[in-house]
């Protein structure tokens, strides 16, 4: 029986569907109060005073907490879980970040103030009473203004808004490649700010019981031990016995939902301090203001290439905006989920690349999305076809001649990473001609004749995923480890309980994971279930993103199945009287080599809990536990070709075409896997034509606060995605994977600008900045319309 | 958002300036003000309750006058905190220049909302403000020149829900204007062009009619 390779469908989605999935939204506590929070209007201001008394006398009122409440009460700041050490040695400014601001506010929606009540209602209605006295100051939003001399300050402990000065790579060889290289390709680029959007808004609930002195908090988070970890530890001093975290059914997240916030603690605190529950979700408009964004560099980057047009060195040099605090992973993503990644697919052979991050009065910025690799893919991708256009070579042509070759892993990069599989060039011919790539000339001819212009762009792309081995995050600043654990508790009739430390908010593990135990145990997929993101059930484990899950969570069942089957055959050679040795496990049953002796692995679970017949020196039970730290990180790879047309009447582009093909090592779910690539597609296209965080540059306000002026791609701005895969093994898990849920994300962005790029190549456009708006397209066609008009 | 306008007031220019200087007669004019208070030559206290569906704010405010050259003009600075709806502020340097019986208004407008405001209704807020001074000259020029403003308006059609009752406070405040029909005719033709003058208005009245603005589309939430 094999299921692993084949369509399973969702076994989550059936609950999904009829609405019976269970949110945090949709759990109610026995007596449970309502928290309002109060956020800044301001970008940047000194709190002068606020008014309590108001809102504290206000019907159903039950509590107003301020930030020096919090801060009188022993309330510590929500911490960092990763330090960047800048070029000369010197950590990372690490500004505190109390979960109410106290004295000053920093960003638009920066929380200020809690009122808690009997009803949402009157927690609401009694915030309009607080009284709250600001002196505005001036703010910065932009990244690269930030660093200017004399713009305002968001720290005092973080001179010139830098948070630290980092670098990777060979400076002194990539200068010296340049300095002799026959050509030399600069680009100047942005990569647009991205607002998440979850379809569920963040909520948590704090409970405390004060029989036994427990706490409990139910979020949408993705992780819900590493939210007991930093909440418990560093920002409200609970024992981790006593702190149960919930992280039920979670409506999406893409990496939002990675991160301890602020609203976490302050319902879990007042819950202690009211010793009642207390529920806070969010409104969709405090989403956009309170959510961690993603993205925001400007980048500078250069490309040498010798007379044969292969790569001689790469320098890179970003600006990244990391907000106005350090959200929980921030300082990694512009660092080693971006600089380590710029080898890219091809044999670069010196790369230098350094970031400085700088704190500006934005909302923090982390992973989000693909995290660092999107970036990273988007300036290489972009470079490479400005490369191809300058040297009049075909885009795929020259990717090509710069591709590390299928026989060259491991293959060791000059930023750190050291590839295990891949064959990036066999990955690209499979998309070309999927693609019909050669035929698009007529194509483009075709659409000039009906008054539009089309492109076509290619991306080719490289992740690190399966995040990650533990020693190595952690020589380069992690202060987490990043294994995954799983236990399968095999039960007296045979049914098997998994319970994982990954957690499932979109991702399918109900469906995949079972799989995997089905095929290994050879028992029905309906005899298993999946249990996860309950830290008072599942064993201590790291969670989901990074397109960690499968590689590393699923590479923990593997491990504990794998002790499962060793005890299991201990016991069925006992009850068989055959030796050990001889007892072989397939299809769910203990043979003895050579015979039709067997035990079912139900008979050899019933002994394990009714041990009358047993092995003298085996412990009962059938339940084991395992910690999976990978060896490596994975590396997904793939090429994305979009084709677009765009009308240069109204500016309006259309994804008329786009082909993703994919190296996902082994496919365990393989309609699992298109979900995800389409929604990673959907989500990168978004980011190519639609949206765009915007901040006011002189107020710092956020202009793109609501669907009026976010866009988010709809199902109508999509055409049918073209899917192939190639498959090459992962050579270090014990599964053959390397993770799927980013890639998309990753590819599209630079796919898809390169055809925008491409459609207006007959305006004399060299590049693009995203989002290809109707607005901004149809300026820079107007801009250009002379040449064209002269020819 | 910056605006510039003017318009014409039926009424001496005297008339206006006092007008413009008396908390009583802005009270009037604002649509939606509870109270303003007059607490030196040059401040004033303003607050305006917006109540729509499940939402209700309470917007104080203060404005400052200053650049004082009477009756011809002034700069008047206001800043209104809507508490969970952000904040609205801005300026107007206005002139008030004598036209035969009646008076020119010119103003310079410059004005910024923040928060929950400025995230749900940038976009809106020109296209809303000039509404709202619609409202708000129509209601003004009723308080100035009571007769002019009873006359049939039909550019002025903005805000009709509060005009008649507000009208009615105002005759009872105010001693009839001088004006005649002629000029009613002009300040009718006038209020079409309007957009936000005296700012005192601007603030309170945008906030107000945004707040209504969204929570009938559900968008606040």
């Amino acid at each position: 029986m094999t299921t692993v390779g084949t369509p399973v469908r969702r076994r989550e989605d059936f609950r999904f569907l009829t609405g019976q999935g269970t949110y945090t939204d949709d759990i109610g506590r026995p007596r449970q109060l309502h928290a309002y929070i109060l956020r800044s209007p301001h970008a940047h201001a000194r709190i002068t005073a606020i008014d309590t008394a108001a809102a504290s006398g206000a019907p159903g009122v039950a509590a107003v907490y301020t930030g020096k409440d919090m801060a009188a009460d022993g309330v510590g700041g929500l911490p960092c879980g990763w330090q960047v050490h800048s070029k000369d040695g010197s950590p990372m400014a690490e500004p505190a970040h109390p979960p109410l601001a106290v004295d000053r506010v920093r960003h638009v929606g920066d929380p200020v103030a809690v009122v808690i009540a009997e009803t949402l209602e009157q927690a609401r209605e009694a915030a309009d009473l607080l009284n709250i006295d600001y002196a505005e100051e001036p703010a910065v939003v932009d990244p690269a203004e930030a660093l200017k001399p004399g713009a305002p300050q968001v720290f005092a402990e973080a001179p010139g808004n830098l948070c630290y000065d980092w670098s990777l790579g060979d400076q002194a060889a990539v200068d010296a490649a340049i300095a002799k290289a026959a050509r030399v390709i600069r680009l100047d680029l942005v990569n647009n700010r991205l607002i998440p959007n979850a379809m569920e808004p963040r909520a948590a609930i704090g409970e405390y019981d004060r029989a036994t002195g427990d706490y409990t908090l139910y979020t949408t988070s993705q992780n819900p031990h590493v939210i007991r970890l930093l909440m418990g530890a560093f920002v409200l001093h609970i024992p981790e016995a006593k702190l149960r975290v919930v992280a039920p059914d979670v409506g999406g997240g893409f990496g939002s939902k990675i991160y301890h916030y602020a609203e976490e603690a302050i319902v879990t605190w007042a819950a202690g301090k009211l010793r009642r529950p207390v529920k806070w979700t969010a409104e969709r408009s405090e989403s956009f203001m309170s959510d961690a964004h993603g993205r925001d560099h400007v980048t500078h980057v250069e490309l040498a290439l010798d007379a044969q047009a292969k790569f001689l060195a790469l320098k890179v040099s970003t600006v990244a905006n990391m907000g106005a605090y350090l959200s929980t992973f921030a300082p990694a993503i512009p660092t080693y989920l971006y600089g380590t990644l710029l080898a890219g697919t091809y044999t670069t052979p010196a790369i230098y690349v350094e970031t400085k991050a700088v704190f500006t009065h934005t909302v923090p910025v982390d992973a989000y999305r693909g995290a660092g690799r999107p970036e990273a893919t988007f300036l290489l991708e972009r470079i490479v076809d400005v490369a191809a256009d300058e040297l009049g070579i075909d885009p795929a042509e020259l990717r090509r001649r710069n591709f590390i070759p299928a026989d060259a892993y491991p293959y060791q990069t000059p930023v750190a990473l050291q590839y295990d599989s891949g064959d990036y060039g066999a990955t690209l011919e499979l998309a070309l001609k999927a693609a019909d790539y050669a035929g698009f000339e007529t194509r483009r001819r075709d659409a000039m004749e009906q008054g539009k212009l089309r492109g076509i762009g290619i991306a080719t792309y490289i992740e690190a995923c399966g995040i990650a081995p533990s020693a190595v995050v952690g020589s380069l600043g992690a202060r987490a480890g990043l294994y995954e654990s799983a236990a399968v508790r095999v039960h007296p009739s045979g049914s098997v309980s998994i319970l994982t430390g990954s957690h499932s908010h979109g991702q399918g593990h109900e469906t995949t994971f079972s799989q995997l135990v089905a095929d290994r145990l050879g028992i029905p997929i309906e005899s298993i279930e999946i249990v996860h993101g309950d830290t008072a059930k599942i064993p201590y484990g790291m969670g989901t993103y990074g397109s960690r899950s499968l590689a590393v969570g699923g590479s923990a069942i593997v491990k504990a199945m794998d002790k499962i089957v060793e005890k299991g055959r201990k016991i069925a050679a006992h009850l068989l009287e055959a030796a050990e040795a001889d007892v072989e496990f397939k299809d769910g049953n203990f043979t003895v080599a050579g015979t039709d002796r067997a035990k079912s692995l139900a008979e050899v679970a019933l002994t394990a809990y009714v041990p009358h017949n047993y092995p003298e020196d085996l412990e009962p039970g059938l339940d084991e536990t395992s910690f999976y730290d990978p060896k490596n990180f994975t590396y997904p790879s793939g090429a994305h070709i979009a084709e677009i047309e765009i009308d240069p009447e109204t500016g309006h582009a259309t994804v008329v075409n786009f082909t993703a093909s994919d190296d996902f090592g082994r496919i365990v779910n393989p309609m699992i896997v298109a979900g995800q690539v389409h929604g990673g597609v959907a989500q990168g296209i978004g980011q190519a034509l639609l949206e765009g965080c915007v901040y006011d540059k002189e107020t710092g306000q956020l202009l793109t606060g609501s669907y009026n002026d976010y866009t988010m791609p709809r199902a109508a701005d999509l055409p049918n995605f073209a899917l192939s895969i190639n498959v090459t093994l992962c050579t270090h898990n014990p599964l053959g994977v390397k993770g799927c849920g980013e890639a998309g994300a990753i590819g599209a962005p630079a796919a898809v600008t390169n055809a925008v790029v491409d459609a207006l190549k007959p305006l004399g456009v060299r590049h693009f900045d995203m989002p290809a708006t109707p607005e901004r397209l149809w300026r820079v066609i107007e801009q250009h319309r002379q040449p064209l008009a002269a020819d | 958002m910056e605006m510039t306008g003017e318009f014409r007031i039926p009424a001496p220019r005297q008339r206006v300036w006092e007008a413009l200087n008396d908390p009583e007669m802005l009270r009037q004019a604002i649509p939606g003000c509870q109270t303003i208070e007059k607490t030196s030559d040059t401040e004033f206290t303003a607050k305006v309750v917006a109540k729509v569906g499940p939402v209700k704010a309470t917007f104080g405010g203060k404005v400052t006058l200053s650049d004082l050259d009477p009756p011809k003009a002034y700069t008047i600075s206001g800043e209104g905190s809507g508490g969970v709806a952000g904040f609205a502020k801005g300026s107007a340097k206005v002139h008030l220049d004598e036209d035969g019986e009646a008076t020119v208004l010119r103003y310079e407008v410059q004005a910024h909302v923040g928060g929950k405001l400025a995230q749900i209704g940038s976009r809106l807020i020109d296209a809303t403000s000039r509404k709202m001074a619609e409202e708000f000259f129509t209601h003004f020029a009723g308080v100035v020149a009571p007769e002019a403003a009873g006359s049939p308006a039909p550019a002025a059609a903005a805000g009709e829900a509060a005009r008649g009752e507000e009208t009615q406070v105002a005759r009872a405040a105010i001693d009839p204007a001088a004006a005649g029909d002629q000029l009613a005719a002009g300040a009718a033709a006038a209020f079409g062009r309007l957009s936000p003058a005296v700012w005192v208005t601007g603030l309170t009245a945008v906030v107000a009619l945004m707040l209504y603005y969204f929570t009938r589309t559900g968008g606040i939430r």
